[in-house]
């Protein structure tokens, strides 16, 4: 019998035991008609060749493992980082289940969010009924200072119009008069939840700024973009401009809602940038962006404003730190402190220390469109060698960008940008042109399992390692763990391949 | 908990008033058919039924707008629950690409195979919509989409179609795309009319999904197998951390064949021969009971509900299973459950002592919340509340028989409602999902997710009741429920106020 009461083995070895390796075996042979042992073999080996290679990349119409979500996601996202605020998402509920999940099992936190619930007399008549009891209810029930709207493909399929149906439920008393209701079209078939964090954030900002009138004072705005390291991120952030002494505004802040402390209470809602400060953002003398494609609309509409803008490609490196304190330093007039300046030499240190077992390296780089940027950019700093750079929402733009980093540095020189491919073309890609090590999400597991090469886990989502979002990666301290991320798994492979027997002379105990 | 079962039942009562109250009346006047305190038996007009208790609310209507509903959707019924654990059948997400992003590879439903080779449940294959499809429609890519993925995949027996919302609505004909590549490929292919918007839970999807089994499955070929009398078909176990497995090796000691799996580590081969069976076993009647029924309709296949939860239920539908089969069968039933009764034994006398007495909320699916009940009251613990997704009346019907009276019983409850009741009742374990999870955890509550085993798993069969009766024990027993208030504010606090 293989269960016992003094040693619970569960799934992961339980099925090891020889009665159920038995019974696999029978189930197979019996009961499943299968494609034969060999058919299986000659197949996998074939997944692994140039052939293959170039049929996955031919296709045009399937997509496989994408590694993207679509918009409505990045505005719930957008919504958690602002005071009090509850996200409605205008559409079927399923889709609210499904974007609060995976904000859960990423972050191992609370997610709220409610649906309008819209089902088929919806599809026919249209959801506004649906929009008058949902903002009726979710501001009953549950006291948010704002309910941010979004949609799901549904409700934009049948084309209903947000403003209208916002202001009629208004109308009808669902909410007060003058209560804030900011929203944003999010169709799932456009874009990424990377351009839904961008329209939801400006739609908050159209909310609270349209109609008023400016008044410039010495404040700087930053938007962080969608991330799922925000919760170390921002906070990093904060210190960092609270040390220069900088006066900002962080628009759009969830550390705080996505780590909310265990002491008995549940909260609800937890931090986020003041409405009251949002309001006061349209008088800021800049905004800029830490991520260039989260925010390209909402750029151009702070720039409409008046407000001079730059964006950033996830602040993550050296030299990527660099320009973005350099920028803020030039918009705030505020010098960047020696304390500050000791951190980047630290950092520079620590890859000094470690560069041997960095140069030469080479990294397949997955994730969403500015993280990958940054992150080519930080390896090439350490003398790695970008091989394979993919971003599933990244647009051809985005690869035109990539190809000018990459050409800056002869370590980027033999790098492939791969824009708007998915993870199965990775997969043929990193069998044909294998690399030492992978950065991505936990969805990189898998091309572990079949490839072999280690996945350094920096990318949003990951669901199977936890509180890694606790901890920065952007800034110096940020790169100090990045870097200790990459070397972790770089000595874990050198002793991994030196522990067969016969094979161990390279065991070292000091590297 | 229960020891004062009309105290308890008062307090419940008066805390659906409360909840109620912070509803908007014409909604009020909504959640108050779906929230209910079981009433004993002799209570209800009833007599004479074998039902413990009456557990008497209003299911399977819409969910209110705004209250933050917990349950899912049709195509999260059919592609997530019925189809997506069929494993050399390629599943493709139609639609945009967020549904599968975000059901992929989270469900947990255990396989055999190569994935991307011979099996493929654990990829996200989409038509990721863009624009141009919801404007132009989506047929033309599909046909592609399934050409291209016969090159991708070639050891694949099949391709289901699962529908996402936009695809009823721009008006696709699915159907007339399947029937064409069928000719063509000379492989099943499956069209699900599963789009999100229909029905008002993952309940109607599982229905239509069951539907497409009998429609585009069944009776397709002539099927070539030599039955015993022994056959039996696994339904409704989607193998959630190997549960059909641990379930399936308990059938085959009593000497049963299991000549199919539905839907958890399946083949298509063991769909389409699934008539030939002498009986069906069904374990989540909510999602699979329609086939069940087509198949005793159309094809003199009697099907038979079973609960493979914890050890009283194991033993008993053991014993009702091997009912059907004659006296060798009986024995060998009566031989396997004595087989694992020190196993069990060991189990109890380890956990039991550090479970007794612990009260147990539940907000499952559609059938967790009646059939897991004694696999805890095994345990010594106590249900004092629970409630389904999606469930119907049918389900109601059956929970009586599981649960006190007293007994908390709630529908599609709303975020809002489970917080306070939690937060009122506080029950030692709460049982439900991950959206639920967190919330529960900061209330200083332990918590199980009970639609992934959290991770764990199987829970099914005597092996998996030892995991089972672990995972309750570590959930509740761990010192970090100890760790919520910081010294400074207990005992010294006075002392501390007292010297500023």
């Amino acid at each position: 019998m293989p269960q016992s009461a003094e040693k619970v083995l569960d799934h992961a070895k339980l099925f090891h035991e020889p009665e159920y390796q038995e019974m696999f075996a029978r189930k197979r042979e019996q009961f499943e008609c299968p494609s034969s042992a060999d058919a299986v073999a000659k197949q996998a080996d074939y997944l692994k060749g140039w052939e293959y290679r170039e049929k996955n990349l031919a296709r045009e119409a399937a997509v496989i493992n994408p590694a993207k979500a679509c918009q409505p996601l990045g505005a719930v996202f957008a919504a958690a980082g602002f005071e009090g605020t509850l996200s409605v998402v205008h559409g079927s509920q399923g889709c609210v289940s499904y974007y609060r999940s995976h904000l859960s099992r990423h972050f191992k936190e609370p997610c709220s969010a409610v649906s309008t619930s819209m089902t088929e007399d919806a599809a026919v008549f249209g959801g506004l009924n649906n929009m008058i009891d949902g903002l009726a209810n979710a501001y009953k029930l549950y006291a948010p200072k704002m309910l941010a709207v979004s949609t799901t493909c549904m409700a934009e399929v049948i084309g209903d119009d947000l403003h209208a149906f916002i202001e009629t439920a208004r109308q009808k008393g669902s909410v007060p008069e003058d209560y804030s209701v900011p929203f944003a079209h999010t169709p799932a078939f456009v874009g990424s939840h990377v351009d839904g964090y961008d329209v939801a954030v400006k739609g908050i900002l159209e909310h609270f700024w349209k109609g008023k009138t400016r008044t410039v004072n010495a404040k700087i705005n930053i938007i962080p973009g969608f991330d799922g390291f925000c919760v170390g991120n921002n906070r990093e952030l904060k210190r960092i401009l609270d040390e220069m002494g900088v006066e900002y505004t962080l628009i759009q802040d969830a550390s705080d809602q996505f780590d909310t402390p265990s002491d008995g209470e549940f909260r609800m809602y937890d931090g986020g940038t003041k409405l009251a400060d949002v309001a006061d953002a349209l008088n800021a003398k800049a905004t800029i962006s830490l991520q260039h494609w989260c925010s390209r609309k909402t750029l151009d509409y702070a720039a409409e404003a008046g407000q001079e803008t730059a964006s950033f490609n996830y602040p993550l490196g050296v030299g990527a730190t660099d320009d973005l304190l350099m920028k803020i330093s030039e918009l705030s007039g505020k010098a960047i402190p020696d304390s500050i300046t000791k951190e980047r030499g630290r950092l520079v240190d620590a890859i000094a220390d470690s560069q041997s077992y960095l140069h030469g390296k080479k990294y397949a780089i997955f994730g969403d469109p500015d993280f990958v940027y940054s992150m080519a950019r930080f390896v090439m700093e350490t003398g790695g060698e970008p091989t394979h750079c993919l971003a599933t929402n990244g647009t051809t733009a985005w690869g035109e960008d990539m190809k000018k980093l990459l050409a800056s540095s002869p370590f980027g020189k033999d790098c492939n940008v791969w824009a708007g491919k998915d993870l199965w073309h990775l997969r043929s890609i990193l069998f044909t042109e294998p690399v030492d090590l992978q950065i991505g999400s936990s969805y990189g597991k898998f091309l572990q399992k079949d490839t072999g090469i280690p996945l350094v886990r920096l990318a949003f989502p990951i669901f199977d390692r936890h509180h890694h979002h606790r901890f920065p990666v952007i800034g110096y301290q940020g790169g100090l763990r990045v870097l200790t991320s990459i070397l972790d798994k770089v000595f874990d492979k050198l002793d991994a391949d030196a522990s067969q027997p016969g094979k161990d002379v390279s065991f070292d105990l000091t590297r | 908990m229960s020891r004062d079962t009309e105290n308890d039942a008062a307090f419940r009562e008066k805390l659906i008033e409360e909840v109620l109250s912070a509803y908007p009346d014409k909604f009020a006047k909504r959640r108050r058919k779906h929230l209910a305190v079981s009433k004993a038996p002799e209570e209800t007009a009833a007599e004479g039924e074998s039902v413990l208790s009456e557990c008497d609310v209003k299911s399977n209507i819409k969910s209110i707008p705004g209250v933050m509903t917990i349950r899912g959707c049709a195509y999260a019924g059919s592609k997530g629950v019925v189809w997506g654990p069929v494993k050399d059948l390629v599943h493709i997400s139609h639609g945009p690409v967020g549904c599968g992003h975000y059901s992929g590879s989270q469900r947990r439903n255990y396989y055999n195979g190569t994935t991307g080779v011979d099996a493929f449940v654990t990829l996200h294959v989409t038509s990721d919509f863009q624009e141009r499809d919801i404007v132009f429609g989506g047929d033309k890519k599909l046909e592609k989409i399934i050409d291209e993925l016969e090159v991708m995949f070639p050891l694949s027996k099949g391709i289901t179609i699962q529908s996402e919302c936009p695809v009823g609505l721009i008006g696709d004909d699915i159907e007339a795309v399947a029937k064409k590549k069928n000719k063509e490929i000379n492989k099943t292919i499956i069209p699900v009319r599963c789009e999100g918007f229909r029905g008002v839970s993952q309940s109607l999807g599982h229905h239509i999904a069951n539907d497409t089994i009998r429609d585009w499955v069944l009776d397709k070929k002539a099927i070539e197998f030599e039955t015993t009398p022994y056959d039996v078909n696994i339904i409704g176990d989607y193998n959630i951390g190997g549960d059909a497995w641990a379930s399936r090796r308990l059938l085959e000691e009593i000497g049963l064949r299991v000549i199919g799996m539905w839907s958890g580590d399946a083949t298509l081969a063991e769909m389409e021969r699934a008539p030939k069976a002498k009986l069906n076993l069904i374990h989540c009647y909510r999602s699979m009971n329609y086939i069940c029924r087509h198949m005793e309709e159309k094809h003199g296949v009697h099907w038979l509900e079973y609960n493979f939860f914890g050890p009283s239920q194991i033993a008993a539908s053991l014993r009702k299973i091997a009912k059907q089969f004659g006296p060798e069968i009986e024995a060998n039933a009566e031989k396997v459950i004595a087989k694992y009764q020190p196993m069990v034994d060991a189990v109890l006398a380890k956990y039991k002592p550090r479970l007794e007495g612990k009260s147990v909320m539940l907000y499952v699916g559609g059938l967790r919340p009646r059939h897991v009940v004694d696999a805890y009251t095994d345990l010594g613990m106590e249900i004092v509340g629970t409630g389904y997704e999606f469930a119907h009346n049918d389900d109601y019907q059956r929970t009586g028989h599981y649960v006190n009276a007293g007994t908390l019983i709630y529908d599609d409850v709303t975020g809002y409602e489970l917080e306070k009741f939690v937060e009122k009742i506080r029950p030692d374990l709460v049982g439900s999902g991950i959206k639920e999870k967190y919330p529960v955890q900061k209330m200083g509550i332990p918590f199980r997710q009970m639609h992934s085993w959290d991770y764990s798993g199987p829970y099914h069969g005597y092996d998996g009741f030892a995991i089972f009766a672990r995972d309750m024990d570590l959930a509740i027993n761990n010192p970090v429920w100890g760790l919520f208030d910081p010294p400074w504010k207990k005992a010294d606090q006075k002392f501390l106020e007292a010297a500023e």
